[in-house]
Formats: C-alpha cells, sequence, structure tokens
C-alpha cells in the first residue's frame, strides 16, 4: 500500500505544478526581453540575439556546440592529472575518455567507469556536471524548436538555438538546481572539496569516506534527465540519495520537466488541449509501466528471488522493493539512466520492464525535450496511419503530413532499432559479448540492454556487464552519438518542413487530436510499433528467462 | 577579414561552452561548497560524520562491517547486510553483486581464482551462516543442508524429452543433497564441467524448506551500494537474543535499543522501516 501511495503522491504532484511550471517555461522559451546576465552571455559567444536561424542553421549550431563539447571534455578527461583537485587519478585511456565524452554530451550518462576510482572533483564539476547542464537545454530547445516549426506560418526560420540554451540553462535549469542542492544538502548529501577522511571502525579496520561536489550534481543529475552518478552506484549510494523523501524528489526532478514540455506545447501552437493530449499519452503508458514493474518485482518469480523470499539482491533496505522498482520504471521511461538498485539482479520479467520502456523511445514521458519530440513523431505516424485508414491526406495542427513529412518521421524511427539490434548481433558476431557477467538468456539481455541504453541514450545499465574495453567503449560511443544526433537532424529537417507550410483550416474531415480516440490511438501506436520491432530480441533474453 | 561561417559557428560554440562552464561548473558548485560551510549544514555537506571522543568511527550514512580482521563477524555486535563493495563496505569501491535471478549454477575449478559462486549458493551459504551465528534455521527453498543451491543437471535420453538417462548435482562435489531422481542415481558434480552444455536441463528443486525463512531476506541478500547503512527490524530483532547474551543484556532491553534506532518510513509511506547498524552499535558501546 505504501509503495502505491509513493506513485500516487508523485503523480498527483506532477498534475499540481503542470500548469504553473509549464507556463513558466513557455515564458522562458517565447519571452524576448533579456536580463543583464543573459545580454553578457550574448556578448561573450558574440551572438545577435534578434537573428532568427533556418533550420540548418539551428541544427549547425546545434552540432557545433555538441562537437566542441565533445573535445573539450575528451581532452578535459586526458589531462585530469595536470588540473588541480584530480585526487591523484591517472588521466583516462583514450578509449574511456571519448565514451564518456559522447556519453555526458548526448544526455545519456552511461559510464564505463567507476566514478570515485577515476573522476577528480574538478572533472566532475566542470566536465562532467556542465554537460548535465547543456545537454538538458539541448534537447529541450530541439523539442522547442520542433513546435515552432508547428505554431509557425509561412515561415523560414526557427528561433535561434544560442539564445534558447542560454535562457533554458539560466532561467530553469539552475535557479531548480540552486534551491535543490540546499535541500539535498539538509538530507545529508556530500558537497566539499575534501578527498576524503579516513576512520577507524567500530571493529577497528580503516574505512575511507569520500568527500566532493556530490549535492550540486546530483539535482542537475535527475533534473536534467541525465542520470550520470557521482559514485559507481550511482542514486543507491547513501550519499548521493540519504533518504527515503529524497529518493521521491529525486524522481519528481526527473519527470518534472518531461512531464511539463507537453504544456508549453499547447501554449505554443495555441490550443491548451493539444498539451493535455500529449501528457496523456505519456501519463497512460508512464502509469502502466511503474504499475507492471512494481507488480512484477514485489511478486518476486524467479528461483533465486523465491530462495530468498524476496527480491532483494542488489536493492537497499531503506528503499525496499516498491520504492526500488518505481526507480527503475521512471528512469528508464524517461532518459536518465540514474538507478537506486541494481536491475542486472531484478525478476526476467521485472528487470524485463526497464528495457521496454527504453525501447518505447523514451517518450513516456522521455527525456528533456527528447521525449517530447519523440512522441510528437509518433502522433505525426498516428496522423498518417488514420488518415490511411479513412483515405484523407493527413494533417496535425493544421500542417499536412505528406511524403517529406512522413520520410523523415519514419527514418527518425528506425534509428534506434536498427542501432540496437545491430549493435546487440554485432557484439555476439564479434564475441565481446564474453565481457558479460552471466550466461545464457541473461547474458543476452545484458548485452540487449546495453545498446538499448545507449543507443536512446538513457545511459542506464544491467551492470553485470564489463564495458571498459576497447571493443565496448568504442561500439557503445557510436551508438550513442548516432542514437542523438541523427534524430535530432531529423527533427529539426521537420520541424523547418512545417514551419514553412501555411495553416490548412479544420475542416469536417480533420481528426481531431485532442480527444480520447487519437491518445488512444497514439498509445496503440506506440505500443504496436516497439513490438514489433523489438519482440523477437526480447524472446530471447528476458522472456526466456522467465519462461525456464 | 569574414571567417567562413562554418568556423565562426565553432568559435561561438567554443565560446559559449567556456562562458557556461565558468557559471555552471565553477561558480554554482563552488557556490554550493560555500553555503554547506554554513552551521546547521556543514555536518551533513561534510558526510555525517561520527566521532567518539575526538576519533571518527564512521558515517551516519554509511554502513560498516562488524568482523574481525579475518572476516568473521564479531559476536557482541549487531551485523550488516553482505555486500558487493571491494572486501565489503569498501566506499572507494561501490558495487552491486549484479548476477541475475537464474543465476543458479556454481563454476566448480580447482583453482579458487576460476571458481565462482552462482548468486543461489551465495544466498543458501549466507543463510546457513546466519542460521549458525543466531542458532536458529537457516534453510531455505532451492538450498541444500550444508548451503549451496540445490540443483539438478538432468540428462534426458532424446535431449529435452524421453526418460532420464543421467543426474548431476552440479553445486556439489561430496555427496549429492538426494540419493535418487526419478528413479536415477544422482551423481556428485566434478571441478570443470559445464554440464548445461553437454545438454542437460538445469533443474532447482525446491525441496521442503518453509517458504518464509526464518534468515530475512536483507540477511542473505548483497545491497545495491555495498554500503547500505541499515537492516530491516526483522533482521535486527533475530540478532537480539545473541546480543543480549554477549552483553549481559535482557532481550527487552536490547529489542527497546532496536526501536530506538529504526527510522520508520518518512511521511509514514516513503520507503520501509529501517534499523541504522552503527548508530545502534554505538548505542550498545555506549551504555
Amino acid at each position: 500500500m505504501a509503495g502505491w501511495l509513493f506513485v500516487i503522491t508523485l503523480v498527483l504532484a506532477l498534475v499540481a505544478v503542470y500548469k504553473p511550471f509549464g507556463d513558466y517555461l513557455y515564458r522562458v522559451v517565447s519571452g524576448t526581453r533579456d536580463n543583464v546576465v543573459e545580454r553578457g552571455v550574448y556578448r561573450l559567444v558574440g551572438v545577435d540575439r534578434n537573428a532568427a536561424q533556418t533550420w540548418g542553421v539551428y541544427a549547425r549550431s546545434v552540432l557545433a556546440f555538441s562537437a566542441v563539447s565533445i573535445l573539450f571534455l575528451y581532452a578535459f578527461l586526458r589531462l585530469q592529472d595536470k588540473l588541480w583537485l584530480s585526487l591523484g587519478f591517472d588521466p583516462l585511456p583514450g578509449h574511456l575518455a571519448w565514451n564518456t565524452a559522447v556519453s555526458f554530451t548526448t544526455n545519456t550518462n552511461w559510464q564505463a567507469y567507476s566514478g570515485e576510482s577515476t573522476m577528480g572533483h574538478l572533472v566532475q564539476m566542470a566536465g562532467l556536471a556542465v554537460q548535465n547542464f547543456v545537454s538538458a537545454s539541448v534537447g529541450i530547445a530541439v523539442a522547442v524548436a520542433l513546435v515552432r516549426g508547428f505554431a509557425a506560418r509561412k515561415s523560414a526560420t526557427l528561433g535561434n538555438f544560442w539564445v534558447d540554451l542560454t535562457r533554458i540553462t539560466l532561467r530553469v535549469l539552475l535557479p531548480v538546481a540552486v534551491v535543490f542542492a540546499v535541500i539535498f544538502m539538509a538530507a545529508g548529501m556530500v558537497q566539499n572539496l575534501s578527498g576524503g577522511v579516513d576512520v577507524t571502525t567500530l571493529t577497528g579496520a580503516t574505512q575511507h569516506i569520500t568527500g566532493g561536489p556530490v549535492a550540486s550534481q546530483e539535482v542537475i543529475k535527475e533534473l536534467g534527465t541525465n542520470g550520470g552518478g557521482f559514485y559507481n552506484v550511482n542514486a543507491a549510494h547513501p550519499f548521493e540519495n540519504p533518504a527515503t523523501w529524497t529518493n521521491w524528489i529525486q524522481l519528481f526532478l526527473i519527470l518534472l520537466i518531461p512531464f511539463s514540455l507537453p504544456r508549453v506545447f499547447g501554449r505554443m501552437v495555441g490550443q491548451n488541449r493539444q498539451g493535455y493530449a500529449i501528457a496523456a499519452v505519456m501519463a497512460i503508458l508512464a502509469v502502466a509501466s511503474v504499475a507492471l514493474t512494481i507488480g512484477l518485482e514485489v511478486h518476486g518469480a524467479g528461483t533465486v528471488p523465491q530462495a530468498v523470499g524476496a527480491a532483494m539482491e542488489g536493492k537497499e533496505t531503506r528503499f525496499g522493493i516498491p520504492n526500488s522498482a518505481a526507480y527503475a520504471a521512471i528512469t528508464t521511461l524517461t532518459s536518465t539512466g540514474s538507478v537506486n538498485s541494481f536491475h542486472d539482479s531484478y525478476t526476467a520479467l521485472g528487470g524485463m520492464m526497464p528495457m521496454i520502456n527504453m525501447m518505447l523511445g523514451e517518450v513516456a514521458p522521455g527525456g528533456v525535450g527528447a521525449g517530447l519530440y519523440g512522441l510528437l513523431i509518433l502522433a505525426v505516424i498516428t496522423v498518417f496511419v488514420a488518415g490511411l485508414m479513412v483515405g484523407r491526406t493527413p494533417e496535425y495542427l493544421g500542417k499536412k503530413i505528406g511524403a517529406r513529412e512522413m520520410k523523415i518521421a519514419s527514418s527518425y524511427f528506425l534509428i534506434t532499432p536498427a542501432l540496437v539490434l545491430i549493435g546487440t548481433a554485432a557484439a555476439f558476431a564479434t564475441g565481446n559479448n564474453a565481457t558479460a557477467l552471466n550466461v545464457g538468456p541473461h547474458g543476452l539481455s545484458e548485452v540487449l540492454y546495453a545498446f538499448t541504453s545507449a543507443s536512446n541514450n538513457n545511459g542506464s545499465a544491467f551492470a553485470g556487464i564489463t564495458v571498459n574495453t576497447p571493443w565496448w567503449d568504442t561500439a557503445l560511443g557510436l551508438a550513442m552519438l548516432l542514437g542523438r544526433f541523427l534524430p535530432i537532424v531529423l527533427v529539426l529537417a521537420l520541424a523547418g518542413s512545417l514551419a514553412r507550410q501555411k495553416v490548412t483550416p479544420e475542416s469536417e474531415g480533420t481528426l481531431p487530436t485532442h480527444q480520447p480516440l487519437f491518445v488512444g490511438m497514439v498509445v496503440g501506436v506506440t505500443v504496436v510499433l516497439v513490438a514489433l520491432t523489438f519482440l523477437p530480441a526480447l524472446a530471447l533474453g528476458p522472456i526466456a528467462e522467465g519462461l525456464s | 577579414m569574414r571567417l567562413p561561417s562554418w568556423l565562426a559557428q565553432h568559435i561561438a560554440a567554443l565560446r559559449a561552452l567556456l562562458v557556461l562552464t565558468v557559471l555552471l561548473g565553477l561558480a554554482y558548485p563552488l557556490a554550493m561548497v560555500a553555503v554547506g560551510r554554513l552551521p546547521g549544514l556543514s555536518d551533513r555537506a561534510d558526510g555525517s560524520l561520527i566521532t567518539v571522543a575526538d576519533k571518527t568511527v564512521g558515517s551516519r550514512l554509511i554502513g560498516q562491517s562488524f568482523t574481525d580482521a579475518d572476516g568473521n563477524p564479531v559476536p557482541r555486535y549487531f551485523q550488516s547486510r553482505p555486500s558487493a563493495a571491494g572486501d565489503g563496505y569498501d566506499p572507494t569501491s561501490t558495487s552491486a553483486g549484479n548476477l541475475g535471478p537464474e543465476s543458479i549454477v556454481d563454476t566448480l575449478s580447482d583453482n579458487p581464482d576460476d571458481a565462482a559462486q552462482s548468486l543461489l549458493t551465495q544466498v543458501c551459504a549466507r543463510s546457513v551462516a546466519v542460521g549458525e551465528l543466531e542458532k536458529v534455521d537457516g534453510r531455505r527453498p532451492f538450498c541444500t543442508a550444508d548451503g549451496v543451491g540445490a540443483v539438478l543437471a538432468v540428462f534426458h535420453r532424446d535431449g529435452f524429452t524421453g526418460p532420464v538417462t543421467r543426474v548431476v548435482s552440479v553445486n556439489q562435489t561430496g555427496t549429492p543433497f538426494v540419493a535418487t531422481y526419478q528413479g536415477v542415481t544422482v551423481e556428485s558434480a566434478r571441478n570443470g564441467e559445464d554440464y548445461r552444455a553437454m545438454g542437460a536441463v538445469i533443474t532447482p528443486i525446491r525441496g521442503d524448506a518453509p517458504a518464509d525463512p526464518v534468515v530475512p531476506a536483507d540477511a542473505v541478500t548483497a545491497s545495491a551500494s555495498g554500503l547500505d547503512p541499515h537492516i530491516s527490524p526483522a533482521y535486527a530483532d533475530l540478532q537480539a537474543p545473541r546480543i543480549a547474551r554477549e552483553r549481559g543484556l535482557t532481550e527487552d532491553q536490547v529489542r527497546r535499543l532496536i526501536e530506538e534506532h529504526t527510522d520508520g518510513r518518512a511521511l509514514g509511506f516513503l520507503g520501509e522501516p529501517a534499523v541504522n547498524v552503527l548508530e545502534l552499535n554505538m548505542a550498545l558501546d555506549g551504555r
């Protein structure tokens, strides 16, 4: 019962902030008056605040910023021993630095390293955590650009990336981060620059209690749906998630922006009910998935959970099973990937749920920005499918969904399945699946999970697999890179194509896209597309294990 | 001179990244470090350290092993959960166990470096050890009396079907936990053999242990962090008679202490009730 109350209170809290926080976000991305700090940033960057960009320029700005970020972070990681606060750690080897630089720039935060034995404090706060902020802003900016495409009438431009980046970072992410960093410190999260202290335990052993700027990084890790932990065990570590109520707050922060963005969408296209429809699709999928995951974990099927009497392996006492399962579902429904329990030791079907959540394309509600644009693509596909059924030219929000739009939307949808399935097959074909800790179906699950997580920019791990080898670092780095930027370019291309169109007035033949029928259709299309794509792979992994 | 636009864009990108790094990567975290120095926050921002007589003995939030130099439980202390962090509760090497729910076949080998216990055997062994320490029944479903996974490799004449031709107890090199299976004598396992690869059907045997074992779940499973500072009230309660015996207290006195150091669910519904082991043991020492 307490476990369900945990979920219900989260839902209520998100419903309560949907309008006020969504409206605030809307004002941030559509406002034209800048404060003195923002004007200062524009001057230092050298951009003209009022220069609107075409989709091509917008896309090249995103790519330039991300390319520079990857190179900068790569250099930072390779040179960390020459900088301050390195705690004596060595520079990262080339393949790991590449993997980590791509991982944080793409909002994935896949971690092929252990934070506490690899990263100095400076690289954590001035390298990795900076990407936690800006990669989140990039995602939101791209989503907003797509919505501008829907809202525009015969326009060639989508806004200015540098302005969006600056305003989202400084007006949304930073203030929320400051407030919750203080709250997290009060709960016991560490925030200092100490290399740690050695203590003598009650039985006379020595224990090294670590220090570091944890709280400041933890907030943005959740708020920006990044998920990269300060420590190896992420939000299971008592310094990253000290209390049962910080666990609740972390999930609230993860869901806050993704679930408020439909409001921004509704406001920008001038029909709030369109926002409600999109939020409803997200909510239906999310609640169903969370409930299923909790149910499966509490039920505790499988030989070891039955021997134990509960699926407690890899879970913390203070969180218990229901709150751990809720975290596992929510971190993968979004693109977060932080964990407070270890999915590898979940029951076979309970551990499949996080994988399915990621395979849904992380649209319920998905990562910051990425969730909204992913779901809008699915809505476009749904409109097209519905149009085929009744034989009418499909349109969404007055924009015609023609051949060009559908080519873009279909390509978008195909990218991640291709990366996941080809990557998994490549790992087995080259024998690199041998680094998995488990054998049989569970070993396949570990490899499939790794590529699903990387290609969808989630970053959570099944964990029982050694991924810090040159092959794995390179392959997963490529999966993350292509899984992030190919979709972004397609989304911006779609936005450009929509923006150029005039608005077709609604007619009797227009499919209303704000009613329960449409909501149900989008849910259906999403589930069917994912099932068709991934069922064979899942059948060989978790389903085979669950049936054995 | 006018720069080509692609170059201008990358220079703008670099400038944006540097400005944002100063703001978000230095100003913000350092400001938070400064806030963390405020009285009332500073203890927590420094790791909730506990000091006794000028000696720091640990952190309220980080679990410890209460074992001697050989890794054996020190009987006068409440024991923590099993830990996969380094050699146990090592904050410089945090980790979970990461074995799956069907990890039930051990890798047996003459060379201890090649041998590996399945998760099932780890659970069974811990249960037997806790049972012996607390003088209670350590049996569990799917476990043998000597504390390994009760798992048979069953060979059939036609692969998956047909009469049983050969049965091996895969996790035991000594006497098998059952003599016969479907009329066939059960053999003990030989080191280095992979019976699954040889075509056997791996079959865990439930046995007649109670479905609700005496030793609680958290006592036989590794936590997610390897640093779990808590145990369940049930596991604390199980340890109470031993603590009372070792310390010359009554069980009621020990149980009162447990209650004092049990954190209930926050707001009545968040998380699970849990007992902070370090604080409880310090309270025992302080009596």
